[in-house]
């Protein structure tokens, strides 16, 4: 038992870090389950992480509604700045969403209320393991649920051919800003949860290479089934901390891993459909059939 | 004072438009979103304050190597990886993603090889005369870096409208497939593009380190952005929007810096592009182009 306490307080940290990367992950599957890539998740994160600190600190709510609220206003942003974005496609879109995350920085950075550049401090720790593995088992059976469900195959649809989808009566700018929109609550959910177990949260920790690591996780994993998300952001969340030796070199590894699936594993390391190949490979060569 | 205000503005923006200039001429001839143009701009300025310093080169010798050396590292990126992509047709949208890894990689190194702290170029290298026209101060090395721009910005325009390349590069722009039926070497003209935009990006890096004299491997980061910036500004691939793009940028940032307040004015850059993408996605000057991807 003393090990374990001591494992825990050494590890607790990096623990909670991979439970709010996966949920990251997972938010960005599902804005790119509709086709979206978005650069905005790392400051719809960052608006839920301000919020909650903000209500905890100054207004003193229950943690469960700060949660809710950090799900929730960044759920509103994108709802305004859905609308008129996601008639934009593709790199448009991407450098929309990545404008709008700079100004949400920019503002955080230069606004009396959060704190500027120093960012809050003090926030209260909160957030316990099973707070991170509920609300991440949680969104993974949501999300699992939203898969096989009629929005799910709409979302697939867009992704697959947007004209076609339309002609088959899927209300395509609907469903894109309810793909954006769920996709921002996760995100704040994981912000909020972010900020109530780091005591400190800074304008810094929600830019451009926050969405970037996102998007790196969400690739890395694969985006043909929810195992992926998840596997991606254990993975890049681990590997630092196993690459401490490398010091400054050790981002260098992100980027090559990056390239590497690009070019060699478009579809990711976790493609189910590649995976049951190679299972069906492997029982039939052990039954020593053809 | 505004005449002094409008100096600095002018350094700084013909300094965008030169970054600007090469990352909408991937775009336009390779249809790729290069967001490692940013890790080309500060390899340049490293390239340049190492030959600088360590084999006490002039500044000249160092304006070729920052183009030599990031105009590599761009046909590198190019035949390494875009190269690949292109062969498999992978949408628009992966090869952006692996120039996202290439800058990750290039920015660790760079923090490897040179450490994080910021980097200055000796004093006596610079230029210290200072030219006053009445009230405003104007310094020689900013003199020299609107020029050296300018004069760079004009070769590339001459070369894309009169040599036999520039017109095989247009079109290639209009339609890769066509030019290539036409007898164009188009993999060959992907490969200077790509080495071209680079060593444009490697000298804009190496002006802004002149000018504020800071080199940082993070230096590519704000650059980029506003590179993006400008090109949507000027509609993405269009040459002289990325001119006029970065000359606007850099008036409106020094200005809104000077008059509104120091700290916003990075946010009224993002917040004007944000709202031309939504009104006119193709740019300001661009025509309106079918959207692709």
């Amino acid at each position: 038992m003393e090990a374990f306490a001591d494992f825990w307080a050494t590890y607790s940290t990096l623990i909670f870090t991979v439970g709010i990367h996966a949920l990251l992950a997972l938010s960005l599957w599902l804005t790119l389950s509709c086709g979206l890539l978005s650069l905005a998740n790392a400051a719809f994160m960052g608006i839920g992480a301000y919020t909650a600190a903000l209500l905890t600190l100054h207004l003193h709510w229950p943690f469960p509604m700060v949660l809710v609220a950090g799900a929730l206003a960044p759920a509103a942003v994108a709802l305004v700045i859905g609308a008129p974005t996601l008639r934009l496609s593709g790199v448009y879109l991407a450098m929309a969403t990545l404008a709008f995350g700079e100004v949400t920085r920019i503002l955080v950075l230069n606004l009396e209320i959060t704190g500027g550049p120093e960012g809050l401090n003090g926030i209260p720790l909160l957030t316990t393991w099973w707070h991170i593995l509920l609300i991440l088992a949680a969104a993974g059976f949501a999300l699992a649920r939203l898969r096989r469900s009629r929005m799910g195959r709409a979302f697939e649809a867009i992704r697959e051919d947007e004209v076609a989808a339309r002609m088959m009566g899927i209300d395509v700018e609907g469903h894109k800003l309810a793909a954006f929109t769920l996709g921002a609550i996760l995100a704040g959910l994981a912000g909020a949860l972010n900020a109530h177990s780091t005591f400190f949260i800074s304008p810094r920790e929600y830019g451009f290479e926050n969405a970037v690591d996102i998007l790196t996780m969400t690739i890395l994993g694969g985006i043909s089934s929810l195992i992926g998300p998840v596997l991606g952001a254990t993975i890049l969340t681990l590997l630092p901390e196993l690459l401490r030796f490398l010091h400054a070199y050790r981002l260098a590894v992100n980027g090559l891993i990056l390239i590497g699936v690009v070019l060699f594993l478009p579809t990711g390391l976790w493609d189910s459909r590649r995976l049951r190949q190679l299972v069906g490979a492997w029982r039939t060569r052990r039954e020593g059939k053809p | 004072m505004l005449e002094q205000q409008l100096v600095n503005a002018l350094t700084l923006g013909s300094v965008y438009a030169l970054f600007s200039l090469g990352f909408t001429l991937v775009f336009g001839v390779l249809e790729v979103i290069n967001l490692s143009h940013g890790a080309m701009f500060m390899a340049g300025s490293f390239a340049a304050l190492t030959v600088v310093t360590r084999l006490k080169a002039p500044l000249a010798v160092g304006i070729l190597a920052a183009m030599l050396v990031s105009g590599l590292l761009g046909l590198a990126i190019d035949a390494l990886i875009l190269k690949r992509l292109r062969a498999r047709h992978a949408p628009h949208l992966i090869p952006m993603i692996a120039t996202i890894g290439a800058t990750t990689v290039l920015t660790s190194a760079a923090q490897g090889l040179f450490g994080v702290e910021v980097q200055r170029f000796p004093d006596e290298l610079l230029p210290t005369r200072e030219f006053i026209f009445g009230s405003v101060h104007v310094r020689a090395l900013e003199l020299a870096i609107v020029g050296i721009a300018f004069l760079l910005m004009t070769t590339l325009f001459l070369v894309l409208r009169h040599t036999r390349q520039g017109r095989a590069l247009r079109a290639i722009a209009e339609s890769p497939k066509a030019a290539a039926l036409l007898g164009i070497n188009v993999e060959g003209l992907f490969l200077a593009t790509s080495f071209t935009a680079a060593a444009l990006g490697g000298v804009a890096g190496l002006l802004i380190g002149l000018n504020f004299n800071s080199v940082t491997p993070l230096m590519g980061q704000p650059i980029l952005h506003k590179g993006i910036a400008v090109v949507i500004l000027g509609g993405m691939g269009d040459i002289r929007g990325a001119l006029f793009g970065g000359l606007f940028l850099g008036f409106a940032e020094v200005l809104s810096k000077a008059y509104l307040s120091s700290q916003m004015g990075d946010a009224v850059a993002f917040g004007l592009l944000f709202l031309i993408l939504l009104v006119r996605p193709a740019g300001l000057f661009g025509r309106v182009l079918e959207r692709k991807a």
